[in-house]
């Protein structure tokens, strides 16, 4: 057994925030190689190559470590599970590893892979070495989404720059080791943000989710062993290898170590990046964001982009970190904040969210591609003046209907919004039905009734 | 209940084994296309192949230089695309209609696309795009998604789209010009820069590299970019982006200090 890492003496408690994927991208062309290597990019790749490729596994496990992209799952045991070659010559340990990095960045609210990606993709590329050599991959490819044209380039100059330096090709620095790294573009659909939907887009198919198992731990690229990432989890490697665990978990809480990008943005007078320790709440946000726009009241907020469900102001002191937002009833996800003031209708973001996940829903399970078309017709409807007063209740009872039954995370992500916009704004839906002409049902199936007897009288009546 | 004699196959209706049975060939046919796609578009079909352990993995870039050839994806597109990969025109055709990127009709000189999600909407882009459709648009006809202000490809032309969420929720509410983004936008700002792009002139973006047309990105997007010193060094970075570390730099703030060395490694776990 590995001993357990030292704990730092946590005498002082950090700093608000706490530059790490950030603390270059104030430098000028902070891009480029030159600045990088200037600071002290790239310097992890001698620490990493010293050791065997399973004590860096470890090493992510002890600093706690876990997925950026919205799930949490802790990344040195998702790097565990690649099963290694035994010498057999057999099974899915012979087969060739993989490294897919997920920059397919569109859950609503947010946008801190792509300014990482503009900024600095360098340590993204640093995190792809390393990565790449602890589960022995010699193939990594990152797939940024298509309209990010922006990090495509970047990224693209950095592999090209990456490469003449030695850091990437044939023989690494001459430790044998080999990588190519292909920056792969996608072409505009959200779903490929999921995994599986992403392995099945990376091999020129329709973006549409796998049944799982198999994992793509055991059967992902081409049907070999490949580890997914999100961008912000790679890109926080080569610090930990430089730094160490018992660093890392000087910031953040005990369960959710580490410092995180916080994406704030909607009413607040100063939306931005905002990196921090892992568990800084809404209320010490908005004091760094310069507080609600204008004054305006707060209403609701997202932790994690809009498949996280909804916060009030009642959650300002909720601590976000992945234990935190779901002991509060939602999900830390992307750490992507929007801040909506008291100007905006509840009923009217939950249907623009949901006509979102409508036009994302890739089709192939039936609970979301129909559950999601009715959805938005309902709230639609009642946005438009035209609901009913069963319809809160019809809404919850589609949503149960596709939570938990459909194949992936985005019918169960399309949910959120609208049962936690029913959990606190329950009222808001009712007035909006109750203040509008309310079209009765009953009668206008009476009527339907009476001009079916109508028409059926006649056409008895011609034929007889 | 007895069953007929013999194997199933014997008790088929049709008389024609199915040695006897002709097929049209498929392959044989000369490929229509051929003259579209010249051959410096097959040579970086190639190169695009070649980054791949499994060629079909090239699909998606190929459809983007098609778009870059074509200002959109036709059946020739496709037809090209099904050839280089040994794939069925279904495969393909598949592919192209899952996509919002690939579009089937063809594009104006620039396209612009509106972010219309939750918080961009809640911030003015419901009026920007509304506003954009009637400035396109004809006389009592607003411009449709996807639809086209002037001759497709001729200067000045614009295809117009709403768009989910373009990852840049603190600068919203943002429109992108051919993928470049434009940040910040109101329902002027937006009025002028598309007024300015029927004039055929080029504002810059916020963030990208300085604009050019569709097909030009396009075909950067396939992983061909000419002036890659130029085109790579445009703004990326906004206020907002760098608020944090700015804020930090400011107040003196910043992570805990990393140790002078590198810590020893984990021990090896031991094997199960």
């Amino acid at each position: 057994m590995s001993t357990p890492p030292e704990q730092a003496t946590a005498t002082t408690r950090p700093d608000p925030l706490t530059p790490v994927l950030t603390r270059r991208w104030l430098s000028p062309r902070s891009w480029s190689l030159s600045t990088y290597e200037q600071l002290e990019g790239y310097s992890s790749l001698r620490t990493a190559f010293d050791a065997h490729p399973d004590q860096l596994i470890q090493l992510i496990k002890d600093s706690g470590l876990r997925g950026r992209g919205g799930a949490g799952f802790p990344t040195g045991m998702k790097w565990g599970f690649i099963p290694q070659d035994d010498g057999s010559g057999k099974g899915p340990g012979a087969k060739p590893k993989y490294l897919v990095i997920n920059a397919d960045e569109g859950e609503p609210g947010t946008c801190k892979d792509i300014p990482t990606m503009m900024a600095d993709p360098h340590s993204l590329i640093e995190g792809c070495i390393v990565t790449s050599y602890a589960i022995r991959a010699n193939f990594c490819a990152i797939y940024v989404r298509g309209e990010a044209v922006h990090c495509i380039r970047r990224l693209r100059a950095a592999v090209a720059e990456a490469k003449a330096r030695g850091y990437l090709g044939r023989d690494i620095l001459g430790t044998g080791f080999d990588l190519e790294i292909v920056v792969h573009a996608g072409a505009g659909a959200y779903i490929c943000g999921e995994e599986t939907a992403l392995l099945d887009s990376l091999e020129g198919r329709r973006g549409q989710p796998r049944l799982k198992p198999p994992f793509p731990a055991t059967s992902g690229l081409y049907a070999s062993p490949t580890v997914v990432n999100n961008v912000e989890t790679i890109a926080s490697v080569p610090a930990i290898v430089t730094g160490g665990s018992a660093w890392f978990r000087s910031m953040g809480r005990e369960k959710s170590p580490g410092p995180k990008i916080y994406s704030v943005s909607g009413h607040v007078e100063r939306p931005g990046q905002y990196e921090a320790p892992l568990g800084i709440t809404l209320r010490e946000l908005l004091e760094l964001a310069g507080g609600m726009k204008d004054g305006v009241p707060l209403k609701f907020w997202t932790p994690g982009g809009s498949s996280t469900p909804l916060f009030t102001a009642e959650h300002l002191d909720v601590p976000l970190d992945f234990e935190g937002a779901a002991e509060a009833g939602s999900m830390l996800g992307t750490t992507a904040v929007q801040v909506f003031n008291e100007t905006v209708s509840v009923p009217w973001a939950v249907m623009k969210w949901t006509e979102f996940y409508k036009h994302e829903s890739c089709g192939k399970c039936t609970p979301c591609r129909e559950g999601t078309y009715w959805l938005v017709q309902i709230l639609e409807r009642m946005v438009h003046g035209e609901g009913t007063a069963s319809d809160v209740e019809t809404m919850l009872d589609v949503c149960d209907n596709i939570l938990g039954r459909s194949f992936c995370a985005l019918g169960d992500g399309a949910t959120s919004p609208i049962t936690s916009a029913i959990k606190y704004f329950r009222q808001e839906f009712l007035d909006l039905v109750a203040e509008q002409p309310a079209v009765q049902r009953p009668d206008q199936l009476a009527d339907a009734e009476r001009a079916q007897q109508t028409i059926d009288t006649e056409l008895t009546g011609a034929s007889a | 209940m007895t069953l007929p004699e013999g194997m199933p196959e014997s008790n088929s209706a049709s008389t024609a084994k199915p040695a006897e049975r002709v097929f049209e060939s498929v392959v044989a046919e000369p490929s229509p296309v051929s003259p579209t796609f010249d051959e410096l578009t097959r040579q970086r079909t190639k190169e695009i192949i070649a980054l791949y352990p499994q060629a079909r993995s090239a699909l998606l870039p190929l459809l983007h230089l098609v778009q870059s050839v074509e200002n959109h994806v036709s059946q020739d597109g496709i037809r090209y695309c099904a050839e280089a990969l040994d794939l069925s025109l279904a495969e393909v055709t598949a592919v192209v209609t899952f996509y919002t990127m690939y579009k089937r009709t063809p594009c104006g000189e620039h396209l612009v696309s509106v972010c219309t999600n939750t918080l961009c909407a809640a911030l003015g882009g419901d009026d920007i795009y509304a506003r954009l459709q009637e400035r396109l648009g004809t006389e009592g006809r607003p411009l449709g998604h996807e639809e086209t202000a002037g001759e497709p490809g001729s200067t000045g032309s614009i295809t117009l789209e709403h768009a989910e969420c373009l990852a840049a929720c603190d600068l919203a509410p943002v429109l992108q010009v051919n993928y470049e983004y434009y940040d910040n936008q109101s329902v002027e700002s937006a009025t002028e820069l598309v007024e300015a792009l029927r004039r055929g002139e080029r504002p810059a973006p916020t963030r990208g590299a300085p604009l050019t047309d569709l097909r030009t990105v396009e075909l950067e997007i396939a992983g061909f970019v000419d002036d890659a010193d130029v085109r790579v060094a445009g703004p990326s970075s906004a206020i907002e982006s760098v608020r944090g570390a700015q804020l930090a730099a400011d107040r003196g703030w910043v992570a805990p200090a990393m140790p002078d060395e590198p810590p020893a490694m984990p021990a090896l776990p031991e094997k199960k």
